[in-house]
């Protein structure tokens, strides 16, 4: 969460004593066509706002100071979640609760099921959306890490069209995506994983609903005892969502569980963690190969498609 | 566009018609503009949960919605739970139980364990501390809040099989 140092900045800037956003106007859009015209309109000064959930406090912080919000709450048909031939995908504006409810994710995707109930608390979960917690992109963040891991696929639209990118594409850095200034995320799809396929996602945080100090998306195809095609995606552990692939070629040679102590070992080579608000640098190395042997021994006892 | 919004929705119940600036939250909205004084407002950027309210069915944070952006919603807060009886048991146990100490946070405490106990009406003392994990109490400890919520979760069930 955002520091208490921030309330300083807001009231040198304001004068005001507390948190308050500042003067904006707002637009409420019916249509993709209606966001379209006013983020060419208005261009930088523009914001879209969907759950809200992080852009309210950085605005309440004066973090962000647009002059325009375009609210897309009310658009029709982003918030769906279905099944299309085998594929999963989420509207852009499903919100975190639903999405944790919906049986078709559980059955599809259990990781993103394991992945919600840690998204801060109830109240939040019920507003925020699952394409806004990808275009805010922050790294500590559940679901960006869950993205990489499941191969997902991002939708973005602007007048210019629609185009298809690669969770892995997408995330570039601290907060930045390739999300173009006009653009907006419609959907994600999520491939369906191969037979075999178990899932693991776990985090460690200092009070339950805080921020990741690290947490890892986790899954791999089993055969007998050993992981084909293992990918293990780290959050709270850099600017983005971090893919530990030598460590996951290491658990690849061998049977699954006399593995853990090699791929705890390779992770020196995937992650250097920076310290930050919730744990220095040494404690989230050390952290990240505590969460990496949970969760090959989930991987290795969990039923097939869930670790749950 | 411009920096204020006409909106109508329903408060309690009540329709409410008003024109707001656009950066005004809910809570202020709710305490400054209506005068329902039982939301509080906190933190004022999501942490805290004092302004937990209800809107169109689910609990939110009043600090992080915006007025404007509540034309045709249906928002109810402690006034209008207290006032409909819905958690009138939900108050006596935290009343029997000294579940409140300054009372700041108990109102975004009692909306949220209402929404548990709609949900999931026997939750175990580990989902109600989950539920409640985003409501701040700097007074009790939330012991005695768990076990107020437990004790109605009880005899809400007790009632319902007899």
């Amino acid at each position: 969460m955002l520091s208490c140092t921030a309330r300083g900045a807001n009231r040198c800037a304001d004068g005001e004593e507390t948190l308050k956003a500042p003067r904006l106007k707002y637009f409420r859009a019916r249509s993709l066509d209606d966001v379209f015209a006013a983020l060419a309109a208005h261009g930088d000064e523009a914001k879209v706002i969907a759950g809200g959930q992080s852009l309210v406090p950085a605005l309440n912080m004066r973090l962000l100071e647009p002059r325009l919000l375009v609210d897309i709450n009310v658009l029709p048909g982003l918030g769906l979640i279905e099944e299309r031939e085998g594929r999963l995908r989420i509207g852009a504006l499903a919100r975190h609760a639903e999405v944790g409810r919906s049986p078709l994710v559980a059955r599809l995707t259990p990781l993103i099921r394991q992945a919600i109930p840690h998204i801060a608390h109830p109240a939040i979960r019920n507003r925020g959306t699952f394409g806004g917690s990808l275009a805010q992109a922050d790294p500590a963040a559940e679901l960006p890490a869950c993205a990489v891991a499941l191969d997902a696929v991002l939708h973005l639209a602007s007048r210019r069209g629609e185009r298809r990118i690669a969770a892995r594409d997408f995330f570039k850095g601290l907060y930045e995506t390739a999300l173009a200034p006009d653009e907006i995320i419609t959907a994600i799809d999520i491939p369906p994983p191969a037979p075999g396929t178990r899932m693991a996602f776990l985090e460690l945080a200092r009070r339950r609903g805080d921020y990741a100090m690290i947490g890892i998306a986790a899954r791999a195809r089993i055969e007998g005892d050993a992981a084909r095609e293992a990918r293990l995606v780290f959050f709270g552990a850099g600017a983005k969502p971090i893919e530990a692939g030598t460590a996951a070629a290491a658990l690849g040679q061998g049977a699954l569980l006399d593995r853990i102590a090699a791929a705890q070992d390779a992770l020196a080579d995937d992650l250097d963690p920076l310290g930050d608000l919730q744990a220095d640098g040494a404690t989230k190395r050390h952290l990240a190969r505590v969460l990496l042997a949970r969760a090959v021994r989930a991987l290795a006892t969990a039923p097939e498609r869930d670790a749950a | 566009m411009s920096e204020a919004v006409d909106i109508r929705l329903a408060v309690n119940g009540e329709p409410v018609a008003r024109r707001v600036p656009v950066r005004q939250n809910l809570v202020d909205f709710l305490r400054e503009e209506l005068g329902l004084t039982g939301t509080r407002a906190g933190c004022e950027h999501g942490v805290c949960g004092a302004c937990t309210v209800r809107i169109d069915g689910a609990i939110a944070r009043a600090c992080l919605v915006f007025a404007a952006q509540l034309d045709g919603a249906e928002v109810v807060t402690i006034e209008g739970l207290s006032d409909s009886g819905e958690i009138a048991d939900l108050q006596a146990a935290f009343h029997e139980r000294n579940a409140l100490q300054c009372g700041f946070c108990t109102a975004g405490i009692l909306v949220t364990a209402a929404e548990l106990l709609r949900d999931n009406p026997r939750p175990s003392r580990s989902e109600i501390r989950d539920h409640l994990s985003g409501n701040y109490c700097r007074c009790t400890g939330y012991h005695a809040i768990v076990d107020a919520v437990e004790a109605v979760a009880r005899q809400r069930s007790a009632k319902g099989a007899s």
